[in-house]
């Protein structure tokens, strides 16, 4: 097996030249002498004597939403790596058993009947686990075949049907204002990111993340057909519902606070994949950090590359498509 | 234009059937006007408007039913018409068949011209035999599209009258704000969503009646419609005034500790737009933004407009809904609520 350090070394250096970037960009122009007396009068706990909105800028704006694109970046590449391991199939990404198509129709219902910007993000958080209970639910009891076959069928059945649903309540929707804020939502953004909704997003990603670096090594095992895995001692089915119930728990929490931002859950299991190979307890880590450090740069484009918010889940399809392609044909290449 | 439409009216003549004459409508279509106009079907929300202003009578019911705290008011009995749906715009959700069976005289949309339009109303007028007219939806034409509409819909009295108040408005409203210097104009941020993050770009729709008066958008940096900006470029801007139709926004933004360093939320200058029946300065776009043209000249410019506010939306409302307002519901709608 090869050393794993230098494929971390990379991952925890894409991280901190992201955070790095983050603090330093953005639209209100903060010099970097500035964000250095900044950190230094907090690290002291001294009054930085800087103007009031710089203060605000640094710590209130971009401070929130860095530690959001490292929360959601980190949140959404555990459970695609997860999820990955768990089909058995590289084409997965952590929406496949319904939570980001749940959690939007939870947003643009919440959106629909008017709810504050707390409500809209708890109708999507409910959206998404309630959205993958059902489909954990009928999958189990179809009892044809391969279970984690019939997890993904369901998956895609339920989630095609919540698509339904939101196109629905679009079509329902008021044109002139509702119709926008759907829209703008279903794009993702971190735009609005503020230090209140750290807290409903940070508790479920950190619990969800926690719980699957627990189960490291039975992801190994679960990523064996599942009669190996049983032979090998593994209880299937119990490992299967945690491992679903904690990817799904971070994926809402993250689709609930950012809205949906594709590509991230199924390009960075790829790429940590290169970095540190197949196991796990290597993987996991790995992904987590390199994903969080990848949005970030991302959500640093979109925050700046236009006076306007270039949408999140636009950004990584356009960054995340030529790369997957890439990836095809390098296996390809070893293929042949 | 007059010529044209003689001259449109004499070609359609000999053809029409039941020789009436034909009118050119805002995007320059040729419509028949139908002999005799009892029922009309608005298209959307600014169709609706425009058409409830003039014509009460004659419309079939609204594309969105409207709220219990809007219907008072509006005229009793018309204000609660059926909901009947939109038949262009964004999706339809108004399907031919029940317009059919609606038995409208004639259909009517107010709102882009631009070919998609156009191609979207010639359709839906060869589909179902029912004349349509499209009718330009922008603030500057609103005299015009009353004219139109009034010599569709044989209220050509009555639309005259509409369309004097509107010019008179336009004129007076645009006459004194473009007498500030530019310097002078205020920056006005747009802001629109739960989180006033929303705004609308240079040329937006949503951002006509600010445009009209000359107030500098600080997005206008941008062409295009409604966008999401980021609270940082809000504190860039640092606008000197925040119009918004957003309630909750409006309540929280000066207890919010990101928006209490931006100039206008420190100076006490966020604006909340009148909503009620129909939005003041947006939302929809309709005629209903001609009062909200003087609201908002007061709001940037009080000492060019000396006018008292609760006279004037009295006596737009009198005009337009045909509903006279108590103090109690004046204070209301001024205060912006729902």
């Amino acid at each position: 097996m090869k050393p794993a350090w230098p494929g971390a070394l990379v991952a925890v250096a894409v991280l901190a030249a992201g955070v790095l970037v983050a603090f330093a960009q953005g639209r209100y122009s903060v010099s970097l002498e500035q964000l250095a007396h900044l950190v230094w009068a907090r690290l002291s706990a001294q009054p930085s004597g800087l103007p009031a909105n710089v203060e605000t800028v640094v710590w209130q704006i971009r401070g929130p939403r860095v530690v959001g694109a490292l929360a959601v970046g980190a949140a959404l590449s555990v459970a695609g790596t997860a999820f990955q391991g768990l089909f058995r199939n590289p084409l997965v990404s952590p929406d496949i058993l319904g939570a980001s198509a749940g959690a939007a129709l939870g947003a643009v219902l919440g959106i629909y009947f008017s709810l504050g910007i707390f409500g809209i993000q708890a109708a999507a958080f409910a959206g998404g686990l309630l959205a993958v209970a059902l489909v954990y639910l009928l999958g189990a009891s179809l009892r044809a075949g391969d279970p984690v076959l019939m997890l993904l069928l369901t998956g895609i059945v339920v989630g095609a049907l919540l698509g339904a649903g939101i196109g629905l309540v679009k079509y329902l929707a008021d044109p002139y204002n509702q119709l926008p804020a759907m829209t703008f939502w279903l794009l993702g953004s971190l735009s609005a990111m503020s230090s209140k909704d750290l807290l409903p997003l940070l508790v479920p990603v950190l619990a969800g993340t926690a719980l699957l670096l627990a189960l490291r090594w039975q992801l190994n095992v679960m990523s064996l057909p599942d009669e190996e895995a049983r032979a090998l001692g593994a209880r299937t089915r119990v490992l299967r519902l945690a491992i679903v119930a904690a990817a799904t728990l971070v994926t809402a929490a993250s689709v609930a606070a950012a809205g949906v931002v594709g590509w991230v859950g199924l390009v960075v299991p790829h790429l940590a994949r290169m970095l540190v190979g197949p196991s796990f307890p290597r993987l996991l880590p790995t992904a987590a950090i390199l994903g969080g450090g990848l949005l970030l740069f991302i959500d640093t484009l979109a925050r700046t590359l236009a006076s306007v918010e270039i949408p999140l889940g636009i950004l990584t399809a356009v960054v995340g498509t030529p790369f997957f392609l890439a990836l095809l044909r390098s296996a390809q290449r070893r293929a042949g | 234009m007059r010529r044209r439409e003689v001259l449109s009216a004499a070609i359609a003549l000999p053809f029409a059937a039941r020789a009436q004459a034909a009118l050119s409508d805002g995007a320059g279509r040729r419509v028949s006007i139908p002999a005799k106009v009892e029922r009309v079907f608005p298209a959307g929300p600014p169709a609706a408007i425009l058409l409830y202003t003039l014509a009460p009578d004659l419309l079939l019911g609204w594309p969105r039913a409207n709220k219990a705290e809007e219907l008072e008011f509006l005229l009793p009995g018309i204000g609660n018409r059926p909901e009947v749906g939109r038949v262009t715009g964004r999706g339809n959700t108004a399907n031919l068949e029940s317009v059919l069976a609606l038995k409208p005289d004639l259909i009517v949309d107010s709102g882009s011209t631009r070919p998609t339009y156009v191609e979207l109303a010639d359709r839906v007028q060869q589909q179902t035999g029912i004349p349509y007219a499209l009718l330009d939806g922008r603030l500057e034409t609103t005299p015009g599209s009353y004219l139109t509409l009034g010599q569709l819909v044989q209220r050509r009295e009555r639309a005259r009258e509409l369309a004097r108040y509107a010019e008179e408005t336009l004129s007076t409203v645009r006459a004194r704000c473009m007498a500030v210097p530019a310097a002078q104009r205020p920056r006005v941020y747009y802001a629109r969503g739960p989180a006033g993050l929303e705004t609308g770009l240079s040329g937006s729709i949503n951002v006509e009646t600010i445009e009209f008066l000359g107030l500098r958008n600080v997005a206008a940096e941008t062409p295009g419609g409604l966008a999401n900006v980021s609270m940082e470029q809000v504190l860039r801007w640092d606008p000197e005034v925040i119009v918004t139709i957003d309630q909750d926004f409006a309540a929280g933004v000066r207890d919010n500790p990101l928006w209490r360093g931006v100039r206008a939320v420190k100076e006490g200058r966020v604006h909340l737009s009148p909503k009620l029946p129909f939005g003041w300065i947006d939302f929809p776009p309709g005629v209903n933004r001609l009062v909200g043209l003087w609201w908002l000249g007061k709001v940037v410019y009080p000492e060019r407009f000396p006018e008292d506010l609760r006279v004037l939306a009295r006596d737009f409302y009198q005009r337009f809904y045909q509903v006279q307002l108590t103090d109690a519901q004046v204070t209301r709608v001024l205060a912006g609520r729902s």
